[in-house]
């Protein structure tokens, strides 16, 4: 059974990353291009843009941690009126296409206002600050207040509270999530190339560039290796870090321990929290929606109404776009929940391999680009022919979902009391019974969590799917694009329009993990 | 041959061996206690009898059956753990009822039956209670319930009271007791106490470092201990020097002048309806020794101390 | 059962379900004689139904159209396939593009008989290895309202956007990232020669220039004559198709255009088409390039893909007809000098213009 564990995510790691990935980067590095390897290295530009890069994700998720922290412990720990269609909410700009919100950004923004490296900053962190609620918040719902109780009794105020006790026990949760959170700043590759304006450059937008504009594959791969080798130290030390932090104890009450804001300092930092959550996340939505919205001189209907009117099947008719987004992400999540699932598995057994963890990590860091053309490269001929498959989308979405199953489920997997197992086999219950009423009861809610976010995720269409080119199915994010590109006010608000059907579809999948999310599951 | 039959097992973990060519049987009807101190190998004895734990050599046999080979789910004995672990994603009678929804009983016989169960350790009308909101000694009743539930051939407990209060351990004590007795359970107890292991066990098993030193009733345990750890450990008194001298063999009084007397008491300590003294012999040793009189020597008094020759136990070697 | 099993349970079934679908929808055709042709294109391409519905009676072939990216994407990934193609013919590529892949060998040749109807001037490849299709115009589009309401005489000449009164008005997208934004560069190149075009510039960046990323941006965000838009500058690099667009997809329509072009602002663009070396189905291949060199393809482009037809004999649409504005002599540039300055002149602006 461990072997399976092991076998199969690894398997598909391999074939379906590490394959086509080095497949592209061989490519490039063999080739003729001008100047070697090390000619791109050293490269004052490469140092540049590595700078840029790193310093930008650092500080993006710097502001994300900062911003998100108060709004974490509120919705971790208070009970409030539509708790649950926040915590739903604050998962949507996590999934929606950086393209349509740049623009909505940047309709908020005048253009006298210096595009540069504040609005990268600010619009990262409206993106990922749903990774850090969910991941911490969770977390920090389920530390027992008893031991911050106990540091009150002993003369410690909140400040000190929160830093010497608090913190610490957070730790690990805000490694985990600060790790992901950098590496998706890290690639970060619309909003830079948006908001950034023409100046500033990440390693991925770089990587673009020299692979399509120039098509110098040999500077496109080696700072596609600078890329992996940078993201695979991230989550190098933010695995270490994660095991030197956990501290043991003081997590696992079963139930989380939420209640109304008592203090009115409580309440303000509710009012607070809620508020910038508002400015943060809402705003931004609340433009999309606007915009959807304004056809001809008002506001109406129009665009919605024109989504439903036939189109060119090539444009994308919404409905097709609406469903074969549903049917991928579904796709997706299947593949997602059984091979995060069996890795979660091996991960948390005996003997359990931390590796596994941190090369599942990986493609959230990779190059898009790169392995996108890697998939159109290595899967051209017979036996392996794929790179036409319809199915080669959804196993492309599930290699970014993967890893935030793995985060989910093996926690919950790790809690399971082994004396438990040992009881039901003494009550009579053979090891594959154990399994259907021990294992898998107490992981159910963890798998419909882990179902939940990875179905989001996927809808999003991050990494190597926008670059794979597929069958004509389009999905709704394709669609978006396509919309966008077309002159015309209509088209424009369609595309508006699509955007908030795909806000809707999240926030609905989302309110429907919270319903399964009767008890604190692992991580999110 | 029915019962319980330990046969020189041996378990080697990390280098240590755990558990030392056991020997050890449990008759059908009877109640055996492993008294122990921590590390002793009690609980492993009770993981390898459960099958949790393989055993480097011996075996098991159960009604004469070799149980080699025969995995936990199969052995038909059951094992109240020391920290209950309980199903905490079922309710109190999901956790009943598991045993014999495993053996394959209808729905609605294997649910009677938990409830019969429940009223004997005492907690009828806890069906659907969540197992977060019980207290520790409800708790402990519903793991024992549980264990009994599927009728098993043997039951294997660890030290089930030791997270107990006082009061709440001696209460379910007498239930316990109570209930082996009714049940007429085959039952193997292990535990650390000794007001446990004789309150339940018809006979006591003594282990130290793996090994058993020394079976038998109560009595024959506090009439001869084998040698002085044992002894120590028993909760004799007056040990040393290979032999041991009964407080109640010691017999003090007054010392009718300073000149007459061979010690003086130390202390004198009321327990319930006896008191024991502790005499400062003028050779320095210390005796102690029991009194029920009211009217006793008290603390710093000069005593006359006779020894009876009866209430000396002369040991071996340990 | 719990509502987390159940959800559980449902979700894999769906799931599941779904795999089984678009596995089944893959392992649909791998016959030995081909039934299908397929095109390799980029996103932005369009074509009504009715149309491919002819082509693929017409042929007695099944029209499979793979889409993804735009044109560079598009002409990278055709020359990392190279001899294995994804498809059989590829749509897409531009002048700009056209010596790279032309280099890369990805096409074979093909001289399709209705390339008589075609005007030389379009037939930029002598050996027919890359086949014509379409021309758009990159050029600079006004709002005509916003100088009305300002009483201002609109520039009508590139030459006038480094003059004071013209300062803060012109937004353009960054040649690095976007192909209207290259194509506007390469006009001024043409215009003022290398390295003239860069004291043009300098001329544009001292008169409060904007440049953006990409054309969405410029045109829906920062233009002022796009309909729906809050932008408030009034010229903008877009295409001389976008005029009729803004008539055709206003709602009521009005009678005149709201944007003009700068006519000597524009650059030719031409999109070609080639039978992939290597692809499966040759003769599909050459069916369908015949087919969109044909009028009841070419006359579908306009209302579709907003560029203009290259078979002389295509009729346009009405709107295009009162609306558009087809220059006359459009800059040009030669592929091949293109495609060896390209990056050059890319760094070159970089420099000059944001730096």
């Amino acid at each position: 059974m461990h072997l399976v564990a092991y076998g199969v995510p690894l398997a598909f790691l391999a074939v379906f990353f590490l394959f086509p990935l080095g497949a592209i980067v061989e490519r490039g590095l063999r080739g003729d291009g001008e100047g070697s390897a090390l000619d791109v290295l050293a490269d004052p530009l490469t140092r540049e843009v590595l700078w840029f890069t790193v310093w930008q994700a650092v500080a993006s998720t710097a502001l994300t941690v900062a911003v998100a922290l108060p709004a974490s412990y509120v919705l971790g720990r208070f009970s409030f009126p539509g708790r649950s269609v926040v915590r739903a909410l604050v998962v949507v700009p996590f999934v929606l296409p950086t393209v349509v919100v740049a623009l909505a950004f940047l309709a908020l923004l005048p253009d006298e206002v210096e595009r540069g490296w504040a609005p990268i900053l600010v619009a990262n962190a409206f993106f990922n600050v749903a990774v850090v609620v969910r991941v911490v918040g969770t977390f920090w719902a389920g530390l027992d207040p008893r031991v911050g109780e106990a540091a009150a009794t002993l003369g410690a105020g909140p400040g000190a509270r929160f830093r010497d006790v608090t913190l610490p026990l957070l730790a690990p949760a805000l490694a985990a999530a600060s790790a992901i959170v950098f590496l998706f700043t890290f690639t970060s590759f619309g909003i830079v190339v948006i908001l950034g304006g023409p100046r500033y450059a990440t390693l991925e937008a770089e990587i673009y560039n020299q692979a399509v504009r120039a098509f110098d594959l040999r500077a496109a791969a080696v700072l596609s290796l600078v890329q992996l080798v940078c993201v695979a130290l991230a989550v190098w030390v933010t695995m270490r870090l994660e095991t030197r932090l956990a501290v043991a104890g003081g997590v696992r009450p079963e139930r989380d321990v939420v209640r109304p804001p008592r203090t009115t300092g409580e309440r303000l930092l509710l009012a607070g929290s809620l508020g910038t959550l508002a400015v943060f996340v809402g705003l931004p939505l609340a433009v999309l929606v606007e915009r959807s919205l304004s056809v001809g001189e008002g506001y109406g209907l129009g665009a919605y109404r024109a989504l439903g009117s036939p189109t060119s099947a090539l444009l994308a008719t919404p409905w097709e776009a609406i469903v074969n987004s549903l049917v991928f992400a579904a796709a997706a999540t299947a593949i997602a929940l059984v091979v995060g699932g069996l890795a979660a598995f091996a991960i948390v057994g005996r003997g359990g391999s931390r590796l596994l963890d941190g090369l599942l990590m990986l493609p959230l860091g990779a190059s898009a680009v790169m392995l996108g053309f890697g998939f159109v490269i290595a899967f051209d001929r017979w036996p392996i022919d794929w790179r036409a498959e319809p199915w080669i989308v959804p196993v492309a979405q599930a290699l970014v979902a993967i890893p935030f199953v793995v985060r989910i489920v093996a926690p919950t997997l790790r809690a399971v009391d082994e004396r438990q197992r040992e009881a039901a086999a003494l009550l009579g219950a053979p090891p594959g019974r154990v399994l259907r009423e021990i294992d898998l009861p107490i992981v159910s809610r963890a798998l419909a969590v882990a179902a939940g976010f990875a179905f989001a995720i996927s809808l999003g269409e991050f990494g190597a799917t926008v670059f794979l080119a597929r069958p004509d199915l389009p999905t709704l994010p394709v669609a978006i694009f396509r919309f966008l590109g077309r002159p015309g006010e209509l088209n424009a608000a369609q595309a508006y329009a699509l955007a908030v059907i795909l806000m809707a579809v999240t926030a609905l999948s989302m309110l429907l993990v919270e319903r399964a999310r009767l008890r604190r599951t692992g991580w999110v | 041959m029915s019962g319980l039959r330990v046969e020189s097992a041996t378990v080697r973990l990390g280098g240590r061996t755990v558990l030392d060519d056991v020997t050890l049987g449990v008759a059908d009807a009877e109640v055996v206690t492993v008294l122990g101190p921590s590390g002793s190998g009690k609980t492993t004895l009770l993981r390898a009898i459960a099958g949790l734990q393989p055993l480097d050599a011996g075996r098991i046999l159960l009604d004469g059956r070799d149980l080699a080979g025969v995995p936990p789910h199969r052995r038909e004995i059951g094992l109240v753990f020391q920290d209950h672990a309980l199903f905490d994603h079922k309710d109190v009678l999901g956790n009943v009822v598991f045993g014999l929804r495993m053996r394959g009983d209808a729905p609605a016989r294997a649910r009677e039956r938990a409830r019969e169960l429940l009223e004997l350790v005492g907690l009828a009308g806890y069906e659907r209670r969540s197992v977060h909101t019980l207290s520790g000694g409800e708790q402990q009743r519903v793991a024992l319930a549980r264990a009994l539930a599927p009728e098993p051939a043997v039951l294997l407990l660890d030290e089930p009271l030791g997270s107990l209060d006082r009061r709440l351990r001696d209460r379910l004590l007498e239930d316990l007791a109570r209930l082996f007795a009714d049940l007429r359970l085959t039952a193997l107890y292990v535990t650390h106490d000794r007001a446990e292991a004789f309150a339940l066990g018809d006979r006591v098993a003594v282990m130290r470092a793996g090994r058993v030193v020394q079976v038998g009733t109560p009595d024959e345990l506090w009439a001869r201990p084998v040698d002085e750890d044992v002894a120590r450990f028993l909760g004799l008194a007056n040990v040393s020097d290979g032999r041991v001298v009964r407080p109640e063999a010691v017999g003090v009084r007054r010392a009718r002048d300073e000149s007459r007397g061979q010690g003086v008491v130390e202390r004198a300590e009321r327990q319930g309806p006896t008191v024991r003294l502790l005499v400062r012999l003028d050779d320095g040793d210390v005796l102690e020794t029991v009194t029920t009189a009211l009217d006793h020597p008290e603390s710093g008094e000069r005593v006359e101390v006779e020894i009876d020759p009866e209430g000396i136990l002369r040991l071996r070697e340990p | 059962m719990a509502l987390s099993h159940r959800v559980v349970l449902v979700a894999v079934a769906i799931a599941a379900a779904a795999c089984v679908a678009l596995v089944a929808a893959a392992c649909g055709g791998d016959d030995e004689a081909p039934t299908e042709v397929v095109l390799v294109t980029h996103e932005s391409f369009a074509v009504s139904d009715d149309v491919l519905a002819e082509f693929e009676r017409e042929s007695g072939f099944e029209l499979r159209v793979l889409k993804a990216g735009d044109a560079g994407e598009v002409v990278t990934r055709a020359l990392l396939t190279a001899g294995n193609p994804q498809g059989d013919v590829l749509f897409g590529v531009d002048n700009n593009l056209l010596s790279r892949a032309l280099e890369g060998d990805v096409f074979e040749p093909y001289e399709s008989p209705l390339l008589e109807s075609v005007d030389e001037r379009y037939v930029l490849d002598p050996e027919h290895r890359a086949t014509p299709i379409d021309h758009g115009e990159v050029c600079l589009n006004y709002d005509k309202a916003w100088y009305a309401e300002r009483g201002i005489a609109p520039p009508d000449s590139i030459a006038d956007l480094t003059e004071e009164r013209f300062r803060n008005q012109l937004v353009v997208e960054n040649p690095a990232t976007s192909t209207p934004g290259l194509a506007f560069l390469l006009a001024t190149v043409a215009r003022y020669g290398d390295p003239g075009w860069q004291e043009y510039w300098r001329g544009l960046r001292a008169n409060g220039v904007l440049v953006v990323d990409g054309w969405e941006e410029a045109y829906t965000v920062r233009f002022s004559g796009a309909a729906g838009s809050t932008g408030n500058r009034p010229i903008v690099v877009s295409y001389a198709s976008s005029p009729p667009a803004e008539v055709i997809f206003r709602d009521p329509r009005p009678k005149e255009a709201p944007t003009a072009v700068i006519e000597d602002s524009c650059f030719r663009q031409i999109e070609f088409a080639g039978v992939l070396r290597g692809a499966r189905n040759e003769e599909g291949a050459r069916k369908l390039i015949d087919f969109m060199l044909s009028t009841r393809f070419q006359e579908d482009i306009p209302l579709n893909m907003f560029v203009f037809p290259v078979n002389r004999e295509a009729e346009l649409p009405p709107e295009f007809v009162e609306h558009a504005v087809v220059p006359e002599s459009p800059h040009e540039l030669p592929p091949e000098e293109i495609e060896e300055n390209r990056e050059r002149w890319v760094d070159e602006w970089t420099r000059v213009v944001v730096r």
